[in-house]
Formats: C-alpha cells, sequence, structure tokens
C-alpha cells in the first residue's frame, strides 16, 4: 500500500527517556522519523512530540495505540498535512554578496546577521519553500544549511489532550476526596 | 499507617516497600551494585524469603512459574551488568505472556553512570523494548512512590513486567521513608481500565443474539482478569462453543460440554477446520497470535469479530473488529451476558464433536495407545494427567513436549498451565516449575521438558534443591531438537542440521542434585514409573525415552489457512 505522509503528535510527562519509547514502537514498525520536534505544550507539566512519519492509514493506527500503550504518554492523535498548519524553519549561511538580495527580497527572506563576508539567512515555510530556496542560493555559496523539524498546530477547535486531563484530574481528585471520606 | 521522618536507607526502604506490598517470596542472585540490597534483606529473611537461583535468566522465569500458578506478583532481584543483562529473556517472555513482575537491578553510583565502570550497563535503555514500564532511581527519597507505581503497573489492566535499576548510592544514602499504595488515577497518563462503552456491549449482544454458528475464543485475558464465572455465565447463556488459545488453557474444564479445543498450529482439528463455517468469533482476552490464526487474510474470513479485551492496541492488530469491547473481561462480559437471549447451539456443536472423532481416529488413540514398540510423548502425558486426576499444575518448556503436553493433559481449575507461549523460550520450564511449586506448595506441579530445554537451565535443579521444591520433571527424550526436526523432516527434506542431540546420564545428574530418578522405554513400565514419582517424598526427574522421530499432529503449515490443517 502506498505511504503517505501522517503528523503524529504525542502527549507525554516530561520524564526521561521517553523519545526511546517513542522510538521503540517506530523501530519494530520500521518507519523512519522524516522530522522531529519535541517542546512543552500549552498545558503546564505535558511535553508535546511533533514527529512527521510516512505509513499507510492501517500501520499509523497500529502505531498510534502502540506508543499510546506506553505507561508515561497520555495521547497521540494522527493527522494528516491537511489538518494542521505546519511550518519548518531553515537557517542559510551563505557568502556576501550583491547577486543574492534579489532572491532576499523575492522569497520573504529574514537576514539575522551579516558578518564581514558572510550572511545568516532564515526562511520559514514548507520544506518545498526551503527546498526550492536552497537550491536557488547553492550557486552563491551555502556554507551551512540547517531545517528544523516540523512544528504544526491543529486546525480543529482543541487538541483533545486538553478534555483527557479534565477527566483524569476529575477522577484522580474523586478518588482521594472518595479515600479521604473513608 | 505512614511512617513520617522515619529515616532509613535505600536499601531498607525497599524491603520496607515490600512488606507494604504484601511480598514474602523474592527470587534472586545478588552481586556488587545489589550488596546494599542484600545486606538489609538480612534483618527480613524471617518475613521475605529469598530464593537464590543458579543463573538470573532462571530468577525472572521463577517469578513468571510463581506470578502465573498464583496470580500474585512475581519479584526478581539481580545486581547490575550481567546480572541485569541476563534477565532480557525473561522479561521479554513475561512481557509477551503479561505477566506481572517487578525487578530490582542493581547499579552502579550514580556519579559513575555513563562512564564505562565496572559491571554498569544502560539496563533502562536495553529492556526499555520488554517492559511495561522502567525507572532508575538515583536517590532513596525516590523510591517508594516509584516502588508504588512500578507494582501497580505490573498488575493493573494488561499485566506486564516492570524494571526498578537502582543505583548504589541511592541503596546507601537515607532518606525518610513514606510508603502510600498507587491508587487507579493517580497516574495522569495511565488508564489501565478504560471506560466500558455500553454502545458496544449492545451491539455485541444483538450479534451473539443473531448469530448462527458462533464461536468464543479465550485466551490469558479470562485467567488475568479472574473472569472464569464470568465467562461459565457468558457460555452458558449463550450456548454457544467455545475453543481456548494456548494460554487460555484451563480457564474453564477441559470437560465442559461447551468446549472443543484448542486453537493453533498444533490444536485441536475441529475448532482449526471448521474456521471459515463461523459467523462470528467472540474472542475473550486473546491476541489472535499469528500461531493462532496462521494467515490473517483467511482466517475467520465469513464471521463478524467481537473482540474484548483490556489493551486497545491489540483491537484490530492482526484481525479486524467489527465491535470492538474494551475493558476487563470481568466487567464486559457479564454486561454482554445480561443481554442475551438463552440460545442452544447443540446441533452446531455436534458438528466439532463428528471432527473429534475425526482426530481421535487419526491422531489421538494411535498417539495414547500406540502399537509401534515406542514410548510416544502423547501417551506419557496423557497417562500422567490421569494418575494425578487431571488437578497437577502442568508447566512446560518449549518443542514438541510442549505441544504433546498442552494437547493430553486435561484442566479442572484455572491457573494449570504454566507454559511460554509468545516467546517460546527455551529453558523456561525447569525455573518457571520452582516457581509455580513455591508458590503453590499444595498443588503438585509437574513439569514436562525435551532434550534441549532440560539443558538450558538444568543448573536450576540445585534450586529445587537447596528450596526442597518437590518438582516433578517429566523428561521426554528423543534424542533431538524435536520441534526443530519436525519442520526439518517436513520442510527441509529431512536434512536434520544441528538437530541430534546427545544427553548426559541423568540418572547421575538426579543423583547429583538429590533427586529421584527413573528412566521408562517400554509402555508396560509407564505406569509404575508415574505412580513412583507420586509417591516419591521429594524432587524427582522421570526420563521417558521416547520415539525418536515422532511429530506433532494436527498442524498447520505456517502461513497456511488454519482449515488446511494437517492430521498427518
Amino acid at each position: 500500500m502506498k505511504k503517505r505522509d501522517y503528523i503524529l503528535t504525542v502527549f507525554s510527562e516530561n520524564r526521561v527517556g521517553l523519545l526511546n519509547q517513542i522510538c521503540t514502537v517506530l523501530i519494530c514498525k520500521n518507519v523512519n522519523i522524516e522530522t522531529l520536534t519535541t517542546s512543552e505544550s500549552a498545558l503546564a507539566g505535558v511535553h508535546k512530540f511533533t514527529i512527521y512519519v510516512q505509513s499507510t492509514p492501517e500501520e499509523i493506527d497500529l502505531i498510534a495505540k502502540q506508543i499510546e500503550k506506553k505507561v508515561d504518554i497520555m495521547k497521540v492523535f494522527v493527522y494528516t498535512p491537511d489538518e494542521v498548519v505546519m511550518q519548518e524553519i531553515a537557517l542559510f549561511k551563505v557568502s556576501r554578496g550583491k547577486s543574492i538580495e534579489r532572491i532576499i527580497r523575492e522569497h520573504s527572506v529574514r537576514i539575522l546577521e551579516v558578518g564581514d563576508d558572510y550572511m545568516v539567512l532564515e526562511r520559514t515555510g514548507h520544506t518545498e519553500d526551503t527546498q526550492a530556496l536552497l537550491k536557488l542560493l547553492q550557486p552563491y555559496g551555502v556554507q551551512q544549511f540547517v531545517r528544523s523539524g516540523l512544528v504544526a498546530v491543529i486546525k480543529a477547535e482543541n487538541e483533545g489532550v486538553s478534555s483527557y486531563l479534565e477527566e483524569r484530574l476529575r477522577q484522580k481528585l474523586a478518588e482521594e476526596s472518595a479515600e479521604a471520606g473513608k | 499507617m505512614t511512617k513520617e521522618d522515619n529515616m532509613m536507607t535505600g536499601a531498607q526502604a525497599l524491603m520496607e516497600c515490600m512488606l507494604a506490598e504484601g511480598i514474602d517470596t523474592i527470587f534472586g542472585y545478588p552481586g556488587g551494585s545489589i550488596l546494599p540490597v542484600y545486606n538489609a534483606m538480612y534483618d527480613y529473611r524471617d518475613r521475605i524469603h529469598h530464593v537464590l537461583v543458579r543463573h538470573e535468566q532462571a530468577a525472572v522465569h521463577a517469578a513468571q512459574g510463581y506470578a502465573r500458578a498464583s496470580g500474585k506478583v512475581g519479584v526478581v532481584v539481580v545486581t547490575s551488568g550481567p546480572g541485569a543483562t541476563n534477565t532480557v529473556s525473561g522479561l521479554a517472555d513475561a512481557m509477551m505472556d503479561s505477566t506481572p513482575l517487578v525487578l530490582i537491578s542493581g547499579q552502579v553510583g550514580s556519579g559513575s553512570l555513563g562512564t564505562d565502570a565496572f559491571q554498569e550497563v544502560n539496563f533502562v535503555g536495553i529492556t526499555q523494548a520488554v517492559t511495561k514500564w522502567n525507572i532508575q532511581i538515583k536517590r532513596p527519597e525516590d523510591l517508594p512512590a516509584a516502588f508504588a507505581k512500578a507494582f501497580y503497573v505490573a498488575r493493573s489492566g494488561r499485566p506486564g513486567p516492570v524494571v526498578i535499576d537502582f543505583s548504589k548510592d541511592a541503596q546507601t544514602n537515607s532518606a525518610p521513608f513514606h510508603y502510600e499504595k498507587n491508587r487507579e488515577h493517580s497516574i495522569l497518563s495511565y488508564c489501565p481500565y478504560p471506560n466500558i462503552d455500553m454502545a458496544k456491549i449492545d451491539e455485541a449482544a444483538a450479534l451473539i443474539n443473531l448469530a448462527k454458528r458462533p464461536i468464543a475464543m479465550i485466551g490469558q485475558g479470562v485467567t488475568l482478569a479472574g473472569a472464569e464465572k464470568e465467562l461459565y455465565n457468558f457460555l452458558e447463556k449463550s450456548g454457544m462453543p467455545v475453543a481456548s488459545t494456548l494460554l487460555g488453557l484451563s480457564a474453564i474444564p477441559s470437560d465442559h460440554p461447551q468446549y472443543v479445543g484448542m486453537l493453533g498450529m498444533h490444536g485441536n482439528y475441529g475448532p482449526n477446520v471448521k474456521n471459515k463455517d463461523y459467523d462470528l468469533v467472540v474472542a475473550i482476552g486473546m491476541r489472535f497470535d499469528d500461531r493462532v490464526i496462521s494467515n490473517a487474510n483467511t482466517f475467520a474470513c465469513n464471521a463478524q469479530v467481537i473482540h474484548l479485551d483490556i489493551d486497545n492496541a491489540e483491537i484490530s492488530k492482526l484481525i479486524y473488529a467489527d465491535v470492538p469491547v474494551l475493558g476487563d473481561a470481568k466487567e464486559t462480559l457479564p454486561k454482554i451476558t445480561r443481554r442475551l437471549q438463552p440460545r442452544n447451539h447443540s446441533e452446531w456443536i455436534k458438528e466439532f464433536r463428528a471432527c473429534d472423532r475425526i482426530e481421535m481416529e487419526a491422531v489421538i488413540y494411535p498417539s495414547i495407545k500406540p502399537r509401534t514398540p515406542y514410548l510416544r510423548m502423547a501417551e506419557v502425558a496423557s497417562a500422567i494427567s490421569e494418575a494425578y486426576n487431571h488437578k497437577a499444575i502442568l508447566v512446560t518448556d518449549v518443542g514438541q513436549h510442549q505441544m504433546a503436553a498442552v494437547r493430553y493433559f486435561k484442566y479442572t481449575s484455572p491457573r494449570s498451565v504454566i507454559t511460554s507461549g509468545g516467546m517460546g523460550t527455551m529453558g523456561f520450564g525447569v525455573p518457571a516449575a520452582i516457581g509455580a511449586k513455591i508458590s503453590m506448595p499444595e498443588r503438585d506441579v509437574i513439569l514436562f521438558v525435551g532434550d534441549g530445554g532440560m539443558q538450558m537451565n538444568m543448573q536450576e535443579m540445585c534450586t529445587a534443591m537447596q528450596e526442597n521444591a518437590h518438582i516433578r520433571i517429566v523428561l521426554l527424550s528423543n534424542n533431538y531438537l524435536g520441534m526443530v526436526r519436525q519442520w526439518q523432516e517436513l520442510f527441509y527434506d529431512r536434512r536434520y542440521s544441528a538437530t541430534p542431540i546427545s544427553n548426559p546420564d541423568y540418572e547421575h545428574i538426579a543423583a547429583a542434585y538429590n533427586f529421584g530418578f527413573r528412566r521408562v522405554e517400554r509402555h508396560d513400565d509407564l505406569q509404575a514409573a508415574i505412580e513412583e514419582m507420586k509417591s516419591y517424598n521429594g524432587p524427582f526427574l522421570l526420563q521417558a525415552c521416547c520415539e525418536q522421530e515422532e511429530n506433532i499432529f494436527p498442524m498447520v503449515p505456517a502461513g497456511a489457512s488454519v482449515t488446511d490443517v494437517r492430521l498427518e
């Protein structure tokens, strides 16, 4: 079956070794991580992984369930690219020169730093955008290039994890007050 | 009672944690990085019994036998480095077969972590793939909460093994001790008992009420949930036939009128050959293992599937579930049963009895009453089960003897089969039998083992000797690694590559380990040998020398449709 692009968002506790736990599932399924970003989420104490992979519809569901099964993982959501707004950031260190000014203007490139003989440029966008820019700049000498993992927010109203957490907290409090009442 | 400001070392805290969880038996092997724990253990030796194994792999298998025979959590203590890595096969086995274990491994001092210190290994990293959860403890104050969580995670939901990697300085440093058991909802990221979706219960009941040729397929989930009674009621009302996976065996008695046998590669003829006739499969706490389904594309291809499981990741993993019923079978089964109309499927069950007669004639009868001069594995298993009134706990290793034993034993009470299912770990048997006997001293524990598996953990006979654990080892000897040889015969032109195996003189081995011993080679001597084993006051080794090139049938060739089950 043909592989498609998927964005997994994984919400977890913030503790050592979690990425390894996620990778364990991906390794078993022989799925490569195309890009990966981890950061805090909007919720205190909840960590968020955004993982871009290629997989099939059947396989991605199993992967999500097997990651979610891990004790430290709260929730896993699977999105297709049209369900999210996503961006990557790319940095280019290029030699200074008049000839690239036009490229900078036409491709909404930010100049982060100008040195004696180099410039550092920044471009955010989709992979195709930053890749295209790289290609344009290459004839003028790209000394360094780096592209971040994909970051994404979903278009739907809420992330799902907040309702999960609310429910779990409600259960926890109920349990504790029941215990205290004994 | 809480004990605030009760200062103690991490090692002593570990002992207190164990007491708080009701642990009275642990399996282990001491070493450098776990020495403080063993030192603390000395003061608790009247309350916590330590079983000294002869190899750390065996410590885990013994704890598995202990856990599976009793339903309690098995506890293992080992040292760092090789002590820890030796347990990996056992952890993987426990993970695959959902066995609740807590393993405490010593670790080098936290200051030496990551420096390639003596006997240092990244055990948390190594075991991530073979544990349900693991954690490294570097400060004594972190131990009680971690232990409570570990213990809870190991036994709740779908059980599994958990590792606590305990650095040496955390064992020796002191902290106030305060222990609180883990509550169901205190781990935000872990919901072991999913909410039951009543719509699915209704859908499941509706499908069952309409089904003409339904079958229930039960797995170990029934036993793990303690849902034997709930299963009974379900079967009684639904009237449907029931088949079991290897690990589901003994959840209901073999003579239950609706029981139609074991599923899988060497299962019974009926439940396999009728597979295309099913219009409904009710899977209860089983995971459609490839040894059961053989070929996912053809399995139950005319049936709808209701899948009761506590583990969401098992739903539609290999076989699509038309109606997934998430939850503990003890909760979900009665809810379904309540919605059923009483049915009688006796005509449908008769079709299985016709299959039983075919299997009886082609396989069973020639196996248990052979006309050949040599003993057959089935004959030995059947006679021993009978001699113990089908009440013993059967433990097996892995291979032909395993299939012969589980097929020809009969079961009358739950938790009577302890076998390595998912992993198929040779060497499982001897230590697992010791663990089972230690947890259930009042029950007879009979281990079936082959020439290969016997020698993989034979050193544990010494553990049985030291523990005075009166296990019965039935060694089905044919001087081959029999199951591999069978495949070589059937699928590799009888090219017996590396499968002939010579045996030590077991009479001497038995004597050395203070086991009673009997070797039997002829049909006529079998009964007397069994009687001798039965009445012997001490551990016993019965070597039954069987026909050398016996094959286990029925057999579903790997990857074939289960309806292509072969009788010869």
